[in-house]
This record gives structure tokens, C-alpha cells and sequence, in this order.
């Protein structure tokens, strides 16, 4: 299947990404490219087949949820592209 | 004495033990050679004063309990390090100061070693040339305009240019395996779940590991055991016993049973890559192994497997890249064009096309003709193992499909790219240890490596049929130094 400028558009919505026009030509050219790469799959009949969930044979440890390494908000704020006083800021949401 | 930054980590940490020469020795030696390697551009951060003053405290005080007394150590900026700048090549994350450090830089620096600086990587480790760095190409130290492989691309030139005495990489389809290959060192892609991912910025979270760049295999060993070990804050890190890999170490690997895949042999193959694996195939039977033809016959599928698996998690993994809570931020009048013209600004190429790969598998309506679908085939490929493992102990294969080629290349079609991995991917697909080892030149007398892939936490026995080959291939890396 080809990947179209409305597919691409669409696509980038959905992850929110911005295109330009000449960005979205050349994306549709490549993830058409990737995309029909990737069919090769369907030569493989695996109506059958289980999906794998999970490489490690071993089941998962939980561990106790216990708070190991907090008090550090400040430091946690100051990678903040914008913030004021304890909270991050974001453009306004609610008019 | 002969020029320290030769010496393979095990000789460092010997005559750092014996008092041949100081930590600080060392430690100058390697922030010279890397101050005078700004060709090379292998460095994102450079944390030489710090070292230096490390270096100084050791001395002081020696400690000699752990593995790597006194060394200093570059590792791949994919690694969480804390209060030191960590990009993962990405301009989205130019400015980001982590609060924590990751567990596999945390147990290098519980052995006595210390960081030496932060090293380039394809973004987001995305990539098979380090071509994708924000922060720009990193040059193969066995010639200009050569790539060093990707995406651990600084980490195996820092090593094979002398910058660093080891590296710490990661590999998610073969970003440790091909650039060892395609610089002349040891690579090393350990099982998944044998180390932890915590504190490492996260790829395609079922695939990627952690593991060590090396010059020996020796070192390999040392390293490994260095990093492995369960991790309470990686609940995918399995709790078994961490071998003692170098002390066990051994080229003695009389009697066990090597496997030869026949789909690995491909079209348009260069010859000198056969050569090399009949070579690795003889040095194996020279030293007692039985060497016999196996089959994986869904090989070919692993790559297209690959591809929609690898985005499919990186979409969702590169999700929290929003501008809010820490890198970069782009100008927006709403808060969904703040993260729309965030993402696209930050972002390179090659990180948007799989995150746009990754989105359309998974959306409503294909996820199950593609992810679903490629997880079917995922088990495929692990059953080809899970069979060809109950008659042999391990399987030689060549790591590439060719050695290092010139920048620009194939920079501009996706596809030859993702080529590079085809002998390495599978291995991580299946989860499986698998390892790089230099073994001989194409007829450009650039390096090319064999690869070793083993049953799930078996790392000890690939690293012994590495040893086996290393002591017979007799590899010199002959690098000048022509960047200084």
C-alpha cells in the first residue's frame, strides 16, 4: 500500500508532528518505500502462528512501589522550558 | 613506557594495581588524545576536568576492590548521567540535565571508574552510520569521510582513535555489533534482560540492550560483568547469576557445535566477507569445534519484521517529547501547535519517518496487518532459534554485509540503510546474546568483524569462541592517526 499526502498529513496529525508541503511529498515517498518493504510479511501464512508477547521466558518481578529518590522537584523543574513557581507552564488551554 | 592509551583496559587495570603508572597517568593521556580528536567529532560532552580530579582522589586513595580501579570511561550519550547534559543526538533534548543516573553507568562507577565524557550517537539511536546526530557526523578513524557505523558511531571511534580505553554502547538492531565491525573492536550485544535499560533513553523498549565496546575480548569480558546484574527499577532485567565472564574466560572450546545459517549467505555479498567466515569457520575447527549447516529459514522476514516493530515501540517510547517538562520547546499560539511545531523542530529526519512508520502500523484500521501481523513472524524467527539451538551451542555468522563505507552514501534511501543490519537484527528480534569480533580486512584493508550469537545468557560461551578467534585471526587494526 502507497502512503499518500493525505495519509501523511494524517499520519503526522496523529503524532503530532508538523509538515510543511515539501516535507509531506518527500515523506510520502519514503514511508511508501518503508511500507512496501515491510509487506514482504504477507507472503507468510500465519493464520496459525501467536503473536510473541514477550522474549524473556521469565515472568516479571514486582517489587514494592516505594519512593526511593524523591525531594528533588526543584532540581525536576529546572529542565523546564517554561515554568513559574512549582508548575510547569503550558500555553493556555481553556479560554 | 610506551603510550598508556594503547593498553587494553585488562593491562590498565594491571599496572594500575602493580603502580606501574597513576590513575592520573592514564587519565591525561586519554583527555590529550581526545582534546586533539575534534576531527573525529566523537564527543557531545566533555567532562575532562572532572575525570582529572577523579583521577586525582583515586590516587589519593587507591581502592583496588572493584573491576575498573581508576579508569576513566566515555560512554554513549544515550545513558542517563546525572547533572551531566544528556542529548541522546537529539536537538529536542540539547539542553536536558538528568536528575538520575542510569544503572549501567551507576555499576561502571561502583567498580572504580569515573566518566570521561559523553559520546556522539545517530539520534535517538536511530541509525546505521551516525549520519543522524544533531550534533553532526562522526568520522571512522580508518579514514576521512568514513563512517564508523551506527548508531554507538562516537563510541566505536572514541575507542578504535585511543579517546577512550572502553565504551559503554547500546544496540537495538545492531547499533553496537556493526560499528565494532566497522572499526576493528569487540562489540558485545548481551541478552535481553541481562542488564538493565533503566536511566538509558528509550528506542523500541523489547529490543534494546546495553553493552560493552571494547579492543579485546578480554575487556569484553571484564565489562560485562562489570554492567549485568537484575535491577529492581528494570522489572525486563532477569535476576540469575552474574557469571564471573573474565576470570571463567577460556579459548578452550574443544568439542562444541558451531552453526552455519545458509540464508546469511546474501546476494551481491562482497567475497572477502565469505573468506572472512570460512576463515572464522577454520580458526573454530582449529580449535576442536564442530562446525555444521544449520537453517533460520525466516531470516529474510527479520528486517521487514524489524521495521514495523522498531517504530511501532518508538512511536509510543518518543510520546513524552513534548516540549513541557524538560528539552527543547517551539513557539506555538495553542498548546497543540506548541506540541506540533515542538515535535517537528526537535526532531530530525530519519526519528520522524519511524515515529510516522510507528503511528500508521499501529492506528485503527492496519494495526493488525502490520504490528500485529509482525509479531507473528516475531515468533517465527524466535522458533528458527529456539530449534537451531537444541543442536548447536552457538552460530557464526558475519556481523555486516560489508565494511564501513563513505559518508553520504546512503543517506538518502531509507531502504540500503536498513540493509546494514540484516545479520544483526535477528538476533535482537530474538532476544539472544550475540557478539562482534574483528577478524580480518576487505581489499580496501578496512576491518571487518564475525559475529557470534549464542543461546539466552550463554554470554560466556560466545565470549570464549571470540577468544578462540581472536588468538587465531591475529587482527591488527592499523590506525594512523592522521586527525591530530
Amino acid at each position: 500500500m502507497s502512503i499518500d499526502k493525505d495519509k501523511v498529513k494524517h499520519i503526522s496529525k496523529l503524532a503530532r508532528i508538523s509538515l510543511d508541503n515539501k516535507k509531506i511529498s518527500s515523506l510520502s515517498k519514503d514511508l511508501s518505500s518503508i511500507i512496501k518493504f515491510v509487506e514482504k510479511l504477507n507472503e507468510l501464512n500465519t493464520n496459525t502462528t501467536k503473536p510473541l508477547t514477550s522474549i524473556i521466558n521469565a515472568s516479571l518481578k514486582p517489587r514494592k512501589d516505594e519512593i526511593k529518590d524523591g525531594k528533588i522537584r526543584d532540581q525536576i523543574l529546572k529542565n523546564s522550558p517554561e515554568k513559574n513557581e512549582e508548575f510547569f507552564v503550558v500555553p493556555k488551554v481553556l479560554e | 613506557m610506551s603510550n598508556l592509551s594503547n593498553y587494553s583496559l585488562s593491562d590498565l587495570v594491571k599496572g594500575i594495581k602493580k603502580k606501574d603508572f597513576s590513575s592520573e597517568e592514564i587519565t591525561k593521556t586519554f583527555i590529550r588524545n581526545s582534546e586533539n580528536s575534534t576531527k573525529l567529532n566523537t564527543y557531545i560532552t566533555k567532562c575532562f576536568d572532572k575525570a582529572l580530579i577523579s583521577s586525582k582522589n583515586f590516587d589519593k586513595k587507591k581502592d583496588f576492590t572493584g573491576l575498573l580501579p581508576g579508569i576513566p570511561i566515555a560512554v554513549k550519550d544515550l545513558f542517563c548521567t546525572k547533572n551531566v547534559k544528556t542529548t541522546a543526538g537529539s536537538k529536542i533534548l540539547h539542553n536536558f540535565i538528568p536528575t538520575y543516573e542510569s544503572t549501567v553507568t551507576k555499576k561502571l562507577w561502583s567498580e572504580g571508574a569515573f566518566l570521561l565524557g559523553k559520546l556522539n550517537c545517530d539520534e535517538f539511536a536511530m541509525g546505521s552510520s551516525n549520519e543522524t546526530s544533531f550534533f553532526g557526523n562522526v568520522t571512522n578513524p580508518l579514514g576521512d569521510k568514513l563512517v564508523p557505523g551506527g548508531s554507538s558511531g562516537g563510541s566505536a571511534s572514541a575507542l578504535a582513535a585511543n579517546l577512550t580505553p572502553v565504551s559503554i554502547g547500546t544496540d537495538t538492531g545492531g547499533s553496537i555489533r556493526q560499528p565494532a565491525s566497522f572499526t576493528g573492536t569487540v562489540g558485545l550485544k548481551p541478552t535481553y534482560g541481562r542488564c538493565s535499560r533503566w536511566g538509558i533513553v528509550a528506542f523500541a523498549s523489547s529490543l534494546d540492550q546495553a553493552g560493552p565496546m571494547t579492543k579485546t575480548v578480554e575487556d569484553c569480558a571484564l565489562m560485562l560483568q562489570a554492567i549485568s546484574g537484575y535491577d529492581p527499577k528494570d522489572s525486563t532485567s532477569v535476576d540469575i547469576k552474574v557469571d564471573s565472564y573474565n576470570s571463567n574466560l577460556t579459548d578452550k572450546v574443544k568439542g562444541l557445535k558451531i552453526g552455519i545459517p545458509k540464508e546469511y549467505r546474501v546476494e551481491n555479498m562482497p567475497p572477502e566477507i565469505d573468506v572472512l567466515w570460512k576463515n572464522g569457520m577454520n580458526y573454530l575447527r582449529d580449535a576442536g569445534a564442530i562446525v555444521k549447516n544449520i537453517s533460520l529459514p525466516h531470516t529474510v522476514y527479520a528486517l521487514p519484521t524489524y521495521y514495523i516493530v522498531a517504530p511501532a515501540e518508538a512511536s509510543s517510547n518518543l510520546a513524552r517529547y513534548d516540549g513541557v517538562k524538560y528539552g527543547h520547546r517551539s513557539k506555538g499560539n495553542s498548546l497543540i501547535e506548541m506540541y506540533e511545531n515542538t515535535r517537528s523542530e526537535g526532531f530530525g529526519d530519519e526519528v520522524k519517518r519511524r515515529i510516522l512508520i510507528g503511528t500508521y502500523v499501529l492506528s485503527s484500521g492496519y494495526y493488525d496487518a502490520y504490528y500485529l501481523k509482525a509479531q507473528k513472524v516475531r515468533q517465527l524467527i524466535k522458533n528458527d532459534f529456539d530449534k537451531a539451538f537444541k543442536d548447536v551451542d552457538a552460530i557464526l555468522t558475519p556481523s555486516t554485509p560489508s565494511a564501513a563505507f563513505k559518508m553520504g552514501d546512503k543517506k538518502d534511501d531509507p531502504i540500503s540503510m536498513y540493509l546494514n543490519d540484516i545479520f544483526t537484527v535477528p538476533v535482537n528480534l530474538a532476544g539472544l546474546p550475540a557478539i562482534s569480533v574483528p577478524s580480518g580486512h576487505d581489499k580496501n584493508k578496512l576491518p571487518i568483524g564475525l559475529q557470534i550469537i549464542g543461546k539466552p545468557f550463554d554470554e560466556q560461551t560466545i565470549l570464549n569462541l571470540s577468544l578462540a578467534i581472536q588468538k587465531r585471526a591475529n587482527f591488527k587494526r592499523n590506525i594512523k592517526v592522521w586527525w591530530e
